[in-house]
């Protein structure tokens, strides 16, 4: 899939994502050892986005599973088509038991879930499941069979292997403690909130039209809202919101007046702009 | 360089004594990183590594010295003569005021083979971050490097606010490459194995309360948001279980009659969900004052999963300060000392008796204990030779619907000296609770739902 990390670096940054050293690192590992990738991080930092930017990377298809509290078998891997085999069942008549039995277990009757879908394509794929966390620890044990040799056991068919091996990325927001038997499954990437340098040219990419200096200025100010001890650190998310909030405001430079106006941009909480407003030494909100 | 596999199973077994937890098939899967990454740029073996055997973000504070020892710059001292300190110190300014990194690396290791290297026969000589730090004091260049930055740019620009921190940040990286540095200077002389296992501090969770410093209290405080949601969903789950009872006999007959007098489906008893209510006796005195400090914000942040929580402060007289933890959301580091600012917790004299405070709940606040109260008391036990007062704890007990008791202190040092922690232990369930790990596991477990 990849030859070399920059080679990484230089396909994501093709697509508008910007990987630092150790994203890049990471996902090229996965690509070679064929092993799934956690990956951990605050909201907001790309998780989601750099499986979406391999994908396209790899002119592979993207399946989705989005996790929740209570996402089960029948939502994650295949479930039966009743109805269908009901249907199937009342048509043919003459026929023995014997033979509508092993027919309505065949795969026309089967309603493949995301999981399955990624396993049996012939074509390229990139899984994504999505907020890992948020199922059930009993969801945990389904994907384990996947992640390790990428195969699902259909009691009634056998067991369906990959042909060709999807590259899975995880994502996780640390809700919860995931097992340590998914995480031995897995190679790890925690993305944390990019370094300056990055930071700047993340802006810039996504904001083009915000000036050079301005650019640093906001960078700069979100940094140092990050080193304190906030209830929601502002995400690489906020910082780009923020630009193009500054841009649609016309500013040009980092003033009072601007940063007290469109602070709640960056943070979300009361407490925070109310400790933020007074490490900038802005006057009273 | 010479044997990559040497090294890897070394730094695998460095991090399993420091308690990541690595399998055999990760090691493997390192060694397989190795080889498709190559030895030649160090930056991403290390990435490459930690992504195969680190299984979650806190464990990286340990993997990084352990992998500096392992895979080391380079060898030996830098090279060119010694330098002395005034040309060092100017030369870190200029650093510092340009945010170059390569060159505060440099700059770390000149310092410590120029000032940081102590004894001079071969068995007790080594090189010191500490003296190199004292002597150089890099602290001190912050208003320097401030005046230079403003100079250069011309003042005015609104983020230029931000510099003093922004300055603090990069000593304080220089700091952390200094002690790098010199560990790995130590580690050329005294074999690197040693050194990864004692040189390197594990991860807060695992650090002793009670010999926890300042900064690792810090990174505990910052731990106790993710901490307390990931307990709120451990204990939601356990909700959920406990919430399915015990068969309920006479509903399960009754029901029976439908099929015969057969009981084919059992009726489970309903419970009523009843939020618990929490209790606290925290002793704040200096010697476990950072535990319950701890603790305090971990109950509090997870205040929602009761019906009712109050927190008591002593030393030896005690008072009710469940409001000051509640402002204490905003300010966490204050906490500690606006407790003993704010409440009366001390009488004639500035030590710990358990004997009195105990005593002063059940008198004053006996009402706060009900038949749905689980009630925690915090402290090592210590009473400093005073009467500890085992009939205030058989009357708390005999309210409360549970008493657990956290000692910080290891359980083969319960009883030794002032210690009366086992004759409290045969009134109510105490559990030894040294780090933040052990919180964790016990809230987990004992939190009533």
């Amino acid at each position: 899939m990849f030859t070399s990390v920059d080679d990484v670096s230089a396909r994501l940054a093709e697509t508008g994502y910007l990987a630092s050293p150790a994203v890049a690192t990471t996902v090229f590992l996965a690509a070679r050892l064929g092993k799934p990738l956690l990956v951990e991080g605050p909201a907001g930092v790309g998780k989601t986005e750099l499986a979406k930017a391999v994908a396209q990377v790899a002119g592979a298809r993207l399946v989705r599973l989005q996790c929740y509290e209570g996402v089960d078998e029948s939502r994650a891997l295949y479930e039966w088509n009743h109805a269908k085999q009901l249907l199937r069942i009342s048509a043919g008549r003459d026929e023995t038991w014997d033979d509508t039995r092993t027919d309505i277990f065949s795969e026309e009757f089967l309603l493949p879930r995301p999981l399955l879908t990624a396993i049996r394509g012939d074509e390229p794929t990139v899984l994504l499941i999505d907020e890992t966390d948020k199922a059930d620890v009993e969801m945990e044990g389904l994907l384990l069979e996947v992640l390790s040799d990428f195969q699902i056991t259909v009691p009634e068919l056998g067991t369906v292997t990959a042909t060709r091996r999807p590259f899975v990325v995880l994502t996780s927001n640390a809700g919860r403690e995931l097992s340590e038997a998914l995480r031995r499954r897995c190679l790890f990437l925690h993305i944390g909130f990019p370094e300056e340098e990055l930071e700047r040219r993340i802006v810039r990419l996504k904001v083009p039209g915000l000036s050079e200096a301005l650019t640093e200025s906001v960078v700069r100010v979100v940094g140092a809202l990050r080193a304190m001890d906030l209830r929601k650190a502002p995400s690489v998310a906020e910082t780009v919101d923020w630009a193009r909030t500054l841009l649609a405001l016309g500013a040009d430079t980092l003033d009072e007046t601007v940063v007290r106006d469109s602070l709640g941009v960056i943070l979300k909480h009361q407490d925070d702009i109310h400790k933020a407003a007074a490490k900038l030494d802005l006057d009273a909100l | 360089m010479t044997d990559p596999a040497g090294r890897i199973t070394g730094l695998v077994g460095a991090l399993r004594a420091h308690g990541v937890r690595i399998g055999t098939g990760e090691t493997v899967d390192a060694a397989r990183a190795v080889e498709a990454l190559g030895l030649a740029d160090r930056d991403l073996l290390r990435e490459g590594l930690a992504a195969t055997l680190l299984h979650g973000a806190a464990q990286r504070a340990v993997f990084d010295p352990v992998f500096d020892l392992y895979f080391p710059r380079g060898v030996g001292g830098p090279d060119g003569g010694p330098t002395d300190r005034e040309t060092l110190r100017d030369r870190l300014a200029e650093a510092l005021a340009a945010d170059d990194g390569a060159s505060l690396a440099r700059l770390a290791a000149q310092a410590v083979d120029g000032l940081g290297g102590y004894g001079s026969s071969p068995r007790s000589d080594g090189w010191s971050a500490y003296q190199t730090l004292e002597r150089l004091r890099p602290q001190t260049l912050l208003a320097r490097v401030r005046d230079d930055l403003r100079a250069r740019a011309g003042d005015g620009a609104f983020a230029d606010r931000l510099l003093d921190d922004e300055i603090r940040r990069r000593i304080e990286e220089f700091r952390r490459l200094v002690g790098a540095e010199a560990r790995r200077r130590v580690a050329e002389r005294r074999g690197r194995d040693e050194i990864a296992r004692r040189g390197v501090r594990p991860t807060a969770d695992r650090v002793d309360f009670l010999f926890a410093g300042r900064d690792q209290l810090a990174e505990l405080r910052r731990t106790v948001q993710p901490l307390a949601r990931k307990l709120a969903t451990r204990l939601a789950a356990r909700r959920r279980r406990a919430a399915r009872g015990t068969v309920d006999l006479r509903r399960t007959l009754r029901s029976s009659l439908s099929t015969g007098g057969v009981p084919m489906r059992p009726v489970l008893r309903r419970r009523r969900p009843v939020r618990p209510e929490l209790v606290l006796l925290c002793d704040v005195s200096g010697s476990v004052s950072g535990f319950s400090d701890f603790t305090m914000l971990l109950v509090q942040a997870l205040h929602d999963q009761f019906s009712k929580v109050r927190v008591f402060a002593f030393v030896n007289r005690l008072d009710e300060v469940t409001g000051l933890l509640d402002h204490g959301r905003a300010d966490p580091e204050g906490l500690g000392a606006r407790i003993r600012d704010e409440a009366t917790l001390t009488g004639w004299h500035g030590s710990s008796d358990y004997g009195m405070a105990l005593g002063e709940f059940a008198e004053r606040y006996g009402a706060a204990v009900g038949p749905r109260t689980t009630v925690f008391v915090l402290g090592d036990a210590r009473t400093n030779r005073s009467d500890p007062n085992l009939p205030a704890v058989r009357e708390i007990t005999r309210r409360a619907r549970r008493v657990y008791w956290l000692n910080p202190e290891p359980a083969g040092q319960w009883g030794t000296g002032d210690s009366v922690a086992p004759a409290y232990a045969e009134l109510v369930e105490m559990h030894e609770c040294r780090t933040a790990r052990q919180l964790g596991g016990l809230v987990g477990r004992l939190l009533p739902v």
